[in-house]
């Protein structure tokens, strides 16, 4: 009863998206005439960053794909989660992803936009290792966020120089700054870290890996993030920044061959699995290739092609997607080549997997023939490698409906198999999703010229203004492009009818290949881990003595290197001051007691030493005039004296350590040394000019007169410096507070 | 009404003979913390209010006006740092109630808290050099009895290599006090920022500095200088580890930043470099440190000296948005960090481990799985939460300084930074709990544990969601540091 009534409530949410999805509508109208709508509200004027909000044809077309396939997302999710431990988690981070998709689309500040851009990759990871008991969705979570997280933050430093450069974040105000942009000597840099972003995100070669892996999330995450809406917000950002960085050489290079590559590289992956969630994984990432491959264009019809393809593999895929859902849901199993004959059981998936294929195949009356022949009009009209563009083109068209046919034909035809479930239909919840987008691709492919016009076209100018109409038609007459189309259908019928033995050729091969974006991902994590655990053991080795050697050493050197590039004067040779004798042979002694504190081998001896260098710093005090200070010092050594005499009669003795005969001891030596020298020599330095007296001055005058006492030194300490004295004393009270805690006896 | 400055460096003072007296109420003894901690939180408020409308408060300690006494300064940096103080404060102090022990709150706990922070506190007010001296031992002597209060060999092992190395800070420092006197006779540091602009020989400055940035760098973490710390962090109770993260290095960043703004404001040639290259390696060394961990303190640790890198690059940079990032970071690292040290605390009582290889299941507990995660993903500069402000102001004044390598090694540290805080994620929370632990797990945590994390939590997203009024703090606090003609005037008025 509880979980019925869960169920309904998590329906129910689904609401939302609805509601923005039909806000989102209204905004249509106006972005068919062109018009943008701009809102903003301060948030951090002080640097810059503001919610700008921008609706146009652009963000409502993504804004309509995110809500629309968000609905029905929501609904299947409802069932398919079902009874699960974090069933309410799940909606949480379901709903918190749509609002951060929507508002990256919607945001018109670069930082804004940025905020949503890494939401979506911090819930994606939560959403991925969503199964968390499971190791391998745990760290492929990990592995999505870090390589998009990598991403994000070399995004992020593209950002901040664009921000630095025209002095706004504001995105619609860029496009008039292009040229400002495009003259930059940092140009190529900008655009490589706003690319890599992208491609990071949009799993474009060689950042593809992290998506297939990303397939360790529920399905419906799958069918959302990792097709239709998170891995497209590359996309949208090529599209955002095409009027801003697009239309050179280097970009039309970089988007083709990179997309280019992505799409064959994506397209034969995919026939090579049999895993029907994998095969997805990788058609995405085909489609990702594609559509990056197409912004990479300046023509018209290429960019159409885009934006068209878009909403195309946006619909199929996501319904595909969910299809795979139920399959594994109702089955238990999604091998491939362990279910049939599904069409019986389940005739409501059944449609929506026939619809969707059949729009991924490119069949005519579908959108994805449509997508298909505006495709290569776009790919034939390419400024750059338009030869490579239209066979990347042809060829991953050919595998993809290759691909189709895999997947609609293969489960739902033939005769049943076993599976570890018997297959039934699957609750209206989750059905209701594919069948509405498998035959939304149809109506759509029906009435292309109402989609053009109001969905593609908008989009379309919102980031290329010099519009040349370009209409959708279900028939554009016999030209190249449907030539091109024939050819692609015979392909793929091959590719289809050898499936098998390219599958396992494929396999093996790959297998096989060297270099992967896993394995170098792998390479870099154990790289990382044995970099850190390497250099933290030689840093932090746990040896005092090595600490203080470098600390000093360090010192040392920076100390004597800045004194030396600032000097006016050379420091001359020490001049030796004229003392009496008595203060030299003071020296002298002081001199020859350190001596014997380092080469003692015995602690008393070296203890009784160090008595004698304190007692003549005792002397100098009183030789020059501070009775108080020379007691002082005094009794601060006889008592240090008893104390270290005490504590080292329990200490081992120094026979064991190294002694004269080991270089280390000769480094620390020098390290002494040249400290000592050092901290000596910059001591003579600065107090070779005569002592500013201003403030001497004043405590000799208003000692007696103002503080009412004639020791100036007592003065100071309980009057002039009070606050100084009192935290001394504290600090003494401390000690002592430390010291009981320290010996106190343990009680009970 | 300026003798309120001395407010939170008097009242912890108070406390800290109260609580002696009475030892052995415990009840006693944690109310009236409690107590002497909204105290200073309030003081603190009220300071940061008046600096904020009034302009920079003085108070002449004694009545005799500076340079002759010591005059305790409270710009906008003091104020937030002094406010900040307050909060974590108060924090810990609420925590200790359930996780202090009977023995620890008997060999003199709170006492050593109220006198640790009456420090810091002093430290950030004080404007003069001999002054914060001072300070600097009363911190070192309160934190270094705080750190081996339960006498395990790991804290008095790691107690010792604290202690001589902080004890090496202090002689430097010392010695660097006698060197600036020697050259100047005076103290103030507003004063020392008018008379060392007359010294002769711009060398001998230049290389006094060095030794200020020596023994400041030791106590802030940075490197090659912070060894102490990783060796000493993990060890106290939650409670110290805690505003010992939170507060320690800061002290050292805040002394950084106000020598080498209003004393040796970067003139001389190699300083900079010095600190932005030492900024760069912090931050390098630390995150790599914490990446080799695989218990939760000591990643935590490590991270205090990768994030001290960020802030001192900001100083190191010296522009104004530059500083404003540093003093944001300030801000938002001693809330987070404090706070993840608190909840390492948690954890612990949940798994009865800070290994992360003895625990598990932690995504179980909803709210303790979102009470860490939010600190953690701030601490690794996600948005919208504070550490995401904090690291885009660094990396934009960086690029806007030209230093794009220093603005790539601030982004490939947050990257690594999330590599750690998801390895505590993918371990502590999503990775079941190991069956061969019998760990002994506490079913109920109390709440006075759990409160202050909620409340720091709390904070934490309010400046992520609502920087302005801090990154508009920040900015006034780094004009006030770059142009410290304001700072001086009001301290030594006309005297020259």
């Amino acid at each position: 009863m509880q979980r019925t009534e869960s169920i309904i409530f998590a329906r129910l949410t689904a609401l939302l998206p609805l509601a923005i999805f039909a806000g989102l509508c209204s905004r249509v109208p106006a972005a068919v005439g062109g018009g943008a709508i701009f809102f903003s509200w301060d948030w951090i004027p002080g640097i810059g960053v503001n919610l700008d909000v921008a609706v146009d044809g652009l963000s409502v077309l993504f804004g309509l794909i995110i809500t629309g396939t968000g609905v029905f997302v929501v609904l299947f999710s409802a069932d398919y989660m079902a009874g699960h431990r974090y069933y309410v988690r799940f909606f949480a981070f379901l709903h918190l992803f749509l609002l951060s998709m929507i508002g990256l689309v919607l945001a018109d500040n670069l930082i804004t936009l940025f905020v949503f851009w890494e939401l979506t990759t911090v819930l994606s990871y939560l959403l991925i290792g969503f199964d968390n008991k499971n190791e391998s969705a745990r760290s492929h979570a990990r592995q999505a966020l870090l390589v998009t997280g990598a991403g994000g933050l070399v995004l992020l430093i593209g950002f901040l120089m664009i921000g630095g450069i025209v002095d706004t974040y504001r995105i619609s105000a860029l496009a008039e700054q292009a040229r400002l942009l495009q003259r930059q000597t940092n140009y190529l840099f900008i655009l490589a870290m706003v690319l890599i972003g992208a491609f990071t995100k949009s799993a474009q070669f060689p950042f593809h890996f992290w998506l297939p892996n990303a397939m360790a999330a529920p399905t419906p995450i799958s069918a959302f993030l990792h097709s239709a809406t998170m891995v497209k917000a590359g996309i949208y950002l090529l599209a955002r920044f095409h009027p801003v960085l697009g239309g050179t050489e280097a970009w039309m290079g970089t988007l083709v061959g990179v997309g280019g590559v992505t799409a064959l590289l994506g397209a034969i992956l995919a026939v090579g699995q049999s895993d029907l969630k994998r095969m997805l994984a990788y058609t995405t990432i085909m489609a990702l290739g594609i559509l990056v491959m197409f912004l990479g264009g300046k023509t018209t019809p290429a960019l159409t092609a885009a934006v068209t393809f878009l909403l195309v593999h946006s619909l199929y895929k996501s319904a595909l997607f969910l299809v795979v859902g139920i399959i594994d849901h109702e089955t238990g199993t999604r091998q491939i080549e362990s279910i049939g004959g599904l069409i019986r059981s389940m005739p409501m998936t059944t449609f929506g997997a026939a619809t969707a294929a059949m729009s991924m195949a490119g069949f005519p009356l579908f959108l994805g023939f449509i997508g298909k022949e505006i495709m290569y009009a776009g790919a034939l009209t390419e400024e750059m490698f338009p030869a490579f563009a239209t066979t990347a083109a042809v060829l991953s068209n050919a595998l993809m409906a290759a691909i189709a046919g895999i997947i609609a034909i293969r489960p739902f035809l033939g005769p049943p198999r076993q599976t570890p479930r018997a297959p039934h239909e699957a609750p209206i919840g989750m059905w209701l999703g594919p069948a509405t987008i498998g035959a939304l691709g149809l109506v759509f492919g029906i009435f292309p010229d109402w989609v053009g016009r109001w969905l593609i076209q908008p989009a379309v100018s919102a980031f290329h203004p010099t519009v040349e109409p370009v209409q959708l038609k279900l028939f554009h007459g016999f030209n190249e492009p449907l030539l091109l189309s024939f050819l692609t259908m015979g392909l793929g019928l091959g590719l289809y009818l050898v499936r098998r033995s390219i599958r396992g050729w494929l396999a093996d091969r790959m297998a096989r290949l060297p270099v992967t974006g896993d394995r170098l991902y792998e390479m870099g994590m154990a790289a990382t881990a044995r970099t850190a655990a390497g250099l933290t053991r030689f840093i932090q080795n746990g040896s005092l003595h090595r600490y203080l050697l470098t600390i000093i050493g360090v010192f040392t050197l920076a100390t004597a290197g800045i004194w030396a590039l600032n000097a006016t004067t050379r420091p001359g040779l020490l001049h030796l001051p004229s003392l009496p004798l008595a203060q030299w042979l003071l020296v002298t002694l002081m001199a020859a007691a350190l001596g014997v504190v380092v080469v003692a081998r015995s602690r008393v001896l070296a203890v009784c030493a160090l008595g004698v260098i304190g007692s003549g710093a005792a002397l100098i005090f009183l030789v020059y005039g501070a009775p108080d200070l020379a007691l002082t010092q005094l009794l601060v050594e006889t008592l240090t004296l008893i104390i270290v005499a005490i504590v080292l009669l329990r200490l081992p003795s120094l026979d064991k350590t190294a002694g004269l005969h080991s270089p280390g001891r000769w480094f620390d030596a020098l390290v002494a040394v040249g400290v000592g020298t050092l901290v000596a020599a910059l001591t003579l330095a600065v107090t070779g000019g005569p002592l500013d007296r201003q403030l001497t001055d004043f405590f000799e005058q208003n000692s007696a007169i103002a503080a009412h006492g004639r020791n100036i030194v007592n003065v100071i300490l309980v009057d002039f410096r009070s606050l100084d004295t009192l935290g001394e004393l504290v600090v003494v009270a401390t000690a002592g507070l430390a010291g009981f805690s320290l010996l106190a006896r343990r009680r009970r | 009404m300026n003798g309120l400055l001395v407010a939170p460096i008097i009242v912890p003072f108070a406390a800290a003979a109260l609580a002696l007296l009475g030892r052995r109420r415990p009840l006693f003894q944690h109310v009236s913390a409690l107590t002497v901690a909204a105290i200073h939180l309030v003081a603190g408020g009220w300071l940061l209010y008046q600096v904020h409308h009034q302009g920079i408060a003085v108070l002449h300690v004694g009545g005799w006006p500076a340079p002759f006494g010591i005059a305790l300064v409270a710009d906008h940096l003091s104020a937030l740092m002094v406010l900040i103080t307050g909060v974590v404060y108060g924090a810990v102090v609420v925590y200790s109630r359930a996780e202090i022990s009977a023995d620890d709150i008997r060999r003199g706990y709170y006492p050593l808290l109220h006198i640790l922070v009456g420090g810091i506190s002093g430290a950030f007010l004080t404007g003069d050099l001999f002054n914060l001296y001072v300070w600097f031992e009363v911190m070192l002597m309160a934190s270094f009895a705080l750190l081996v209060l339960g006498r395990t060999r790991a804290q008095i092992k790691g107690g010792v290599t604290y202690v001589v190395i902080n004890l090496f800070a202090t002689l430097l420092f010392l010695t660097g006090l006698g060197m600036v006197y020697g050259m100047t006779g005076t103290l103030n540091m507003a004063h020392l920022h008018l008379k060392l602009r007359a010294v002769a020989d711009p060398g001998q400055v230049a290389a006094v500095s060095v030794l200020f940035l020596t023994a400041f760098g030791i106590k802030s973490g940075l490197f090659p200088l912070f060894f102490w710390l990783p060796a000493s962090y993990h060890t106290p109770p939650v409670a110290v580890s805690a505003i010992f993260s939170g507060l320690l290095t800061k002290v050292g960043v805040y002394a950084l930043i106000r020598t080498f703004t209003l004393i040796f404001p970067f003139g001389s040639s190699g300083l900079q470099e010095l600190v932005l290259a030492a900024a760069a390696l912090t931050m390098i060394t630390g995150v790599l440190g914490a990446a080799a961990q695989s218990d939760i303190r000591r990643i935590l640790s490590f991270h205090i000296i990768s994030q001290v890198g960020y802030m001192v690059l900001g100083l190191g940079l010296f522009t104004p948005l530059a500083l404003a990032g540093a003093v944001f970071y300030l801000l938002h690292h001693i809330v987070v960090k404090a706070n993840l040290f608190l909840i390492s605390g948690l954890i612990r009582q949940r798994g009865g481990s800070f290994a992360l290889k003895r625990i598990g299941g932690m995504y179980a507990r909803g709210l303790l799985a979102l009470l860490f995660f939010i600190p953690a993903f701030s601490l690794a500069g996600f948005p919208p939460l504070s550490g995401f402000w904090a690291k885009m102001i660094l990396i934009r004044s960086s690029l806007d300084s030209g230093q794009f390598v220093l603005a790539g090694v601030a982004a490939a540290v947050g990257l690594l930074t999330v590599y750690s805080m998801t390895k505590i994620w993918n371990e502590a929370f999503w990775k079941p709990m190991p069956t061969t632990e019998t760990a002994i797990v506490q079913n109920r945590v109390s709440v006075w544990m759990t409160a202050p994390v909620v409340a720091l939590v709390l904070l934490t997203v309010c400046i992520g969601f609502w920087p302005e009024p801090f990154v508009q703090l920040a900015r006034t606090a780094a004009e006030e540091l770059l142009d410290p003609m304001a700072y001086v005037y009001t301290v030594v008025g006309e005297m020259r």
